[in-house]
């Protein structure tokens, strides 16, 4: 028997999201700042990713998929950009961004399923990461749309977990991003 | 030098040109309040921390300057967070410091612990929580300068009690760079370009109005605003807060816009064909239901703030600078200002035609509100500053008063706050000790803050309050017998209990009363002589007088609703 297609939350690929990459002081609460922002403005996160930024360690980068449809991104780029913490906004629009982003699924294994699985793992060039007697763990670290299609072709096996980082992303090269608020 | 964090937080509010602090001290403050007693700073000390909040606001709404409050953890802590949301909401620079508990009990539930920063992160400019006693010298002055600069607005320091007993060295940021702020910077200048796109629109414009909002009074701008609507000849009209900067004497002024607003005002926007819109937001009370606002008007958006641009309505041209320097770029971009002498016989006739109307005193035996007002404001030196609570008083204050100059109107706007005219002119006449203060308040919110009185009586800080009595929620009433059907739920109060003048006499003011238009005239004019000690005079007015001009709530400012002598018989 093969489960249904799990139908995900409205992917960026239904809404008019834009990709967000706000660099902020590495300061205690400035999380909370920006969600408390969002949430009280009722502005839309659709992911959210946060790791230390390249060019010091005070400094952290927060990339933010917005739901552009949720408020204006001019809005939404104002409200941010008067957080005293925030100190620069780049808005990266889907076509001049590179994106990825990390799945990681544990897929319960048995005989019936292993070489279709072994095939759609190949096929997506997602990497087993870990295995045991009853199941393995795969990653796959792929643009969105990649992660998309792979999720849905794992929901026809039997996942145990499924976890996906939200994206980060950079400007495509020889396109310069637009640098909204400095 | 070494210091203690105590004694570096207040030689820090020193060097930042703190004259008066409002407060109250407690258990996490205590360290900071020990130095204070050698300090040359004033310390005023409340009953309430509201009070603090609210007196802080009013001396920054005086005076210009920066309010400071200091109340201690928890309780005192989020006893100013309604001062501190108000502050947020009118742009008002403040620097509000709490004490908190020491930092190794910080999510503890220590006694007394809350997390203020936390709950003040959607309501303040910026706010900091202290970690070491070295980085106070730097975050006081940050604080000062993020809540002076661009957009005004309230600032939080917490001071864990720790970091207030430890040890630092002495020292003080010279310059910018050292308050180490990346993500702020709030000087902006005008784009030329703009300025000459806006300047096209004005001297295109046949039906133009300059709307006039605190911007304007925040950036100091009334020399300006005044030379260049004179050039131009352009209406003005100026919201709740802007009164004051633009004389109400001038001919050109229409007066307040909005939903309490002046017949001619309102609707010298609703059909013009070019706002300039100078440091206002285009707030739901002036705008009226939004897709009936000003239909065929051009928007020229002059603010410091860019996140105002586009948020309600769309621009036609943005300049993001203080309201000064883009009055000064307007000015010397336009070349030939446009002639608008038709559109001055349109608002002439509606002048004429709508006037503030009241019914006049009848002998009844009680006072038209407005008719105090107006009564306290000729009976009253030239210059004198105004303090409202929120509620039809604050609206006839606004109406019926003629504010000539920045800084005599002092009130809540956007978030209107009941009980914030007897702390907040308390606040002014702290800030401006030689002008004449009278709050013009209502029952119910005198019945708020009034313990402050005790306060400025044992401070020397002789305020006069008018309380409008009409024993009830006023503005809630006028609601309620307009739009629900004369349904009055909780909204009476009882002329008589409290007892005003026993009350005001209680703690330590003169207390009076008049009924009658003689009894009236008396009492604002003893009250005037009198300068030693606040007075409270309880004004019975007519509970059944309703603010006019009114646009009802949802609908389209061109179905404003006139006073009844002024409605078409059909």
């Amino acid at each position: 028997m093969t489960p249904e297609p799990i139908e995900t939350a409205a992917s960026p690929a239904n809404i008019t999201h834009h990709i967000l990459s706000v660099l902020v002081e590495n300061k205690a609460g400035v999380l909370a700042r920006i969600a408390g922002l969002f949430a009280r403005r009722g502005f839309n996160i659709y992911s959210l990713a946060v790791a230390p930024a390249e060019i010091h360690e005070r400094f952290s980068r927060i990339t933010i998929v917005v739901d552009a449809d949720s408020a204006p991104l001019e809005q939404i780029v104002g409200q941010l950009n008067k957080l005293v913490n925030v100190v620069d906004i780049t808005d990266l629009s889907p076509t001049d961004a590179i994106e990825r982003e990390l799945l990681l699924a544990t897929i319960t294994t048995n005989v019936d399923v292993q070489t279709n699985l072994m095939e759609v793992i190949a096929r997506a060039n997602a990497a087993i990461v870990d295995v045991d007697a009853h199941a393995v763990t795969v990653a796959l670290a792929a643009t969105p749309q990649a992660c998309d299609d792979f999720e849905r072709t794992l929901a026809g096996f039997s996942q145990v977990e499924l976890h996906r980082t939200g994206r980060v992303a950079l400007p495509r090269l020889g396109r310069p991003a637009n640098p909204l608020a400095e | 030098m070494e210091l203690t964090g105590a004694q570096a937080l207040i030689k820090s509010l020193e060097m930042c040109g703190v004259e008066t602090i409002f407060g109250l001290p407690g258990g996490a403050i205590l360290p900071v309040y020990d130095p204070l007693i050698d300090s040359p700073i004033r310390h005023i000390l409340v009953r309430h921390e509201q009070g603090a909040g609210h007196m802080a606001e009013g001396y920054a709404l005086a005076t210009g300057k920066p309010g400071v409050a200091m109340v201690t953890s928890g309780p005192g802590a989020t006893n100013i967070v309604t001062p501190i949301a108000n502050a947020h909401m009118d742009s008002t620079p403040l620097v509000v410091i709490t004490g908190q508990v020491p930092t190794s009990s910080i999510g503890s539930d220590a006694f007394q612990e809350c997390d203020i920063t936390g709950i003040t992160m959607g309501i303040t400019k910026h706010n900091f929580l202290l970690q070491s006693a070295q980085d106070i010298p730097r975050v006081v002055a940050a604080a000062f300068h993020i809540a002076t600069t661009g957009r005004p607005g309230p600032v939080l320091v917490d001071i864990p009690k720790d970091v207030a007993q430890s040890t630092m060295t002495w020292w003080w940021p010279e310059t910018i760079e050292e308050l180490d702020l990346p993500g702020y910077q709030p000087t902006v200048s005008v784009n030329t370009q703009d300025a000459k796109d806006a300047a096209d629109l004005i001297a295109a414009a046949s039906r133009p109005v300059l709307y006039v909002g605190g911007g304007t009074l925040k950036s100091q701008a009334t020399a300006e605003l005044l030379a260049f609507a004179e050039r131009t000849n352009i209406p003005v009209v100026t919201t709740l807060m802007a009164r004051g900067a633009f004389p109400d004497s001038h001919v050109q002024h229409l007066g307040m816009p909005g939903m309490h607003g002046m017949y001619t005002a309102v609707m010298a926007m609703q059909r013009s064909d070019l706002l300039i819109s100078l440091g206002a937001r285009f707030d739901d009370r002036v705008t009226g239901r939004l897709d009936g606002f000003a239909p065929e008007a051009k928007i020229i958006h002059v603010d410091i703030d860019a996140a105002e641009f586009n948020k309600i309505r769309r621009a036609d041209v943005t300049l993001q600078s203080n309201v000064r320097d883009a009055i000064e770029a307007l000015d010397a971009a336009l070349v030939t200002p446009p002639d608008l002498a038709s559109w001055w016989t349109t608002l002439r006739d509606w002048q004429e035609r709508y006037p503030l109307a009241y019914d006049e005193p009848e002998n009844k035996g009680l006072l038209r509100p407005q008719a105090v007002v107006e009564a306290i404001y000729e009976r009253s030196a030239p210059g004198t500053i105004v303090a409202a609570g929120v509620g039809q008083h604050q609206m006839w204050a606004a109406q019926h008063w003629k504010y000539e100059s920045a800084g005599t109107w002092i009130n809540s706007g956007g978030a209107g706050t009941m009980g914030f005219g007897v702390p907040a002119g308390i606040g002014a006449k702290v800030g401006r000790p030689d002008a004449t203060v009278w709050v013009i308040d209502g029952d119910g919110c005198f019945q708020m803050t009034a313990q402050e009185l005790v306060t400025a009586r044992s401070e020397g800080i002789p305020i006069k309050v008018a309380i409008l009595n009409n024993a009830y929620l006023g503005m809630v009433r006028q609601w309620q017998e307009m739009f629900y059907e004369e349904r009055y739920s909780e909204v009476y109060l009882s002329p008589d209990l409290p007892d005003y003048v026993k009350w005001a006499e209680a703690m330590g003011c003169v207390g009076l009363r008049a009924t009658t238009p003689e009894e009236m005239r008396a009492a604002i004019d003893t009250a005037n002589t009198i300068n030693d000690v606040p007075v409270v005079i309880d004004f019975r007015t007519d509970s059944s007088e309703k603010v006019f001009p009114m646009v009802p709530s949802g609908a389209s400012n061109d179905g404003i609703v006139v006073h009844h002598s002024q409605r078409d018989p059909s």
